[in-house]
């Protein structure tokens, strides 16, 4: 059977491919909810997404012009070289920065279509109802790809992850963000300018991007991500919105929908709110007060032998990850220590905080790969009751999430963010390199605990003498 | 279309966009991460829809960039999803060792290609 092309290129054809992609997206993303689900929900995703890309393709008249069909066809497969490598060879423990990367090309595509439409209509023809939404997503998107950037730049540590902070930067990015809506308002009112939307818009934005992003510390980084996650997605609807595309529009408000949940899930679990993330990282300034280390008792030291009889003996072994373990790489390490203390008939479970690690589900996706079961992994809530069950708990990598003085010390800088209540195990021992403090230079009076014992030492390597020690026995 | 359908659409998506997505779990919320990171990617279709209208290099220039960016977002966010998603597994029921083992050896030889 031949479809003829008027009937491939009517836009009523190309309208329900529309539908059926976005469809696809919702019904896609709805898999996810469980892992058993979710490769299948990802497939039909990446499904409704091709559907949408051959439907606009099919659009009558976007091939004219000699070169239109050379430079689409170079934008796909340039963008296809240097996707798929990438995809594949990306590291677990480097994904928070290959999901910033992402979420800034996607921030940076939306920033410039925004600036061809202006670019097309300058001269005043532009209705309203297309400018202002594509205003919207040219401060948007270029926020997002200037902030991506930056937060790939910390997480890669091209840039350093402390908190680099301006004086008063707050009034800076305010000034910045007034500067960004007056340059709105105005090109929206009537003024033709291309200079004030490449300065005012991009530009300002492009700043604020940068500012935003910078003086927010490593930990702090699960929200930061989670936020440019949700701006990106807004403006990609708001383009939508520009183009009078339904597909681009559905998609946008999802990403959105999924990026605003994760921000406030990443907050809540911090005991803080959203704006004060976003007004500059704890640093400096609370460190000092608490630095002091010699008033605290000592610290009980120990080793990997003792560990590895401690875990031996243990009914059940709670093992909490935090960021340490991504950066000593030591998830495939844990995974053996699981399996050897299963052996030896000892209850394993994962406690994972929230913000454990860079992103929202980090520690997750690492003992993933390092094909740990899923059913081990429990989350705060779930887990907490269990401490008080559990023999031994073994803190790698993780510090601030474990800090009792979140719960019972009011003056500290974290307290009211919810914890992993370790310290209610028998015992607890914690895989650190050295006493240094946590990110935001908070000592942990859990270090201090008399029932908590200290192994110094790279995490994986340490790991991996207790697994040796435990086989040994 | 107008600009109240397309409103109506936005918020429709909004709501439906947050019922989807709370039911996600916490464990799979970086492979949702990418997911949405594949998704926005989207706006590879506005690239494609300008081109034909673009004058002169620096516009034919920009837009290739954004197609680019847009193609980077889409295929290189559903790939990494996938390979995150395939490594979840339960815990194996009858014999432990073999079984994943097995299931380690299959996914290997699918990566090949």
């Amino acid at each position: 059977m031949i479809v003829p092309a008027v009937f491939l290129q009517s836009t009523n054809f190309i309208d329900a491919c529309y539908i059926v992609a976005f469809s696809l997206f919702i019904y896609g993303m709805s898999g996810l909810t469980g892992p058993r689900t979710a490769v299948r929900g990802n497939k039909i995703a990446a499904a409704g997404m091709a559907v949408a890309v051959i439907a606009t393709l099919l659009t009558k008249g976007i091939w004219h012009g000699a070169a239109t069909p050379w430079l689409i066809v170079v934008g796909l497969l340039l963008g296809t070289a240097i996707g798929l490598p990438a995809a594949r060879r990306v590291h677990m423990t480097a994904m928070p920065q290959m999901v910033a990367l992402f979420n800034g090309v996607g921030g940076g595509a939306v920033a410039i279509i925004a600036w061809i439409e202006y670019r097309h209509h300058f001269g005043g023809d532009y209705p309203l109802k297309s400018e202002i939404p594509s205003l919207f997503a040219a401060v948007v998107g270029s926020i997002s790809f200037w902030g991506s950037n930056i937060a790939f730049g910390k997480l890669q540590a091209v840039i350093p992850s402390r908190p680099i902070k301006l004086p008063g930067q707050a009034i800076l990015n305010l000034a910045l963000f007034v500067i960004a809506l007056g340059s709105v308002v105005a090109l929206a009112a009537g003024t033709h300018s291309q200079a004030l939307f490449i300065v005012g818009v991009l530009l300002v934005a492009a700043l604020l991007g940068n500012m935003v992003v910078l003086p927010i510390g490593g930990a702090d980084m699960p929200v930061v991500i989670s936020l440019l996650n949700a701006f990106t997605g807004l403006s990609a609807a708001a383009t939508g919105v520009a183009l009078n595309n339904t597909a681009m529009i559905v998609a946008g408000m999802i990403v959105g929908a999924s990026g605003t949940i994760l921000t406030n899930l990443m907050a809540k679990a911090m005991n803080r709110s959203v704006p004060a993330i976003v007004a500059g990282g704890f640093g400096g300034e609370v460190a000092a007060p608490t630095a002091g280390d010699g008033e605290r008792g000592p610290v009980k030291s120990t080793t990997p032998d003792d560990v590895a009889i401690q875990l031996s003996y243990a009914r059940q072994v709670v093992i909490a990850p935090g960021y340490g373990m991504a950066v000593a790489q030591a998830q495939y390490a844990v995974r053996d220590l699981e399996k050897a203390l299963e052996g030896k008939g000892v209850r394993v479970l994962f406690a994972i905080h929230p913000v454990a690690g860079r992103m929202p589900g980090h520690m997750n996706v690492l003992l993933a790969e390092s094909q740990v079961p899923y059913d081990l992994l429990k989350e705060m809530d779930e887990v907490n009751p269990e401490f008080a069950r559990t023999d031994v708990t073994l803190v790698i990598g993780a510090n601030d999430v474990t800090n009792p003085a979140a719960k019972n010390e009011p003056g500290s800088p974290i307290y009211g963010m919810p914890i992993l209540e370790v310290s209610q195990s028998k015992s607890v021992v914690v895989l650190k390199r050295s006493m240094a403090s946590g990110f935001a230079g908070i000592d942990n009076p859990l270090f201090y605990e008399p029932e908590t014992s200290m192994l110094f030492g790279d995490a994986k390597q340490s790991v991996s003498e207790i697994t040796a020690a435990i086989q040994a026995l | 279309m107008s600009l109240v359908t397309e409103i109506a659409i936005l918020v429709l998506a909004g709501f439906v966009g947050f019922a989807v997505i709370s039911k996600i779990p916490n464990t799979l919320h970086t492979p949702l991460m990418s997911g949405t990171n594949a998704i926005h990617g989207i706006v590879l279709l506005g690239g494609l829809l300008l081109m034909h209208e673009a004058q002169g290099w620096f516009e034919h220039l920009l837009l290739v960039i954004a197609i680019t960016f847009g193609t980077i977002n889409v295929i290189g966010g559903f790939f990494v999803t996938d390979r995150m998603l395939e490594m979840f597994k339960r815990k194996p029921e009858p014999e432990p060792e073999t079984e994943t083992e097995v299931a380690g050896d299959a996914e290997a030889a699918e990566e090949q290609p």
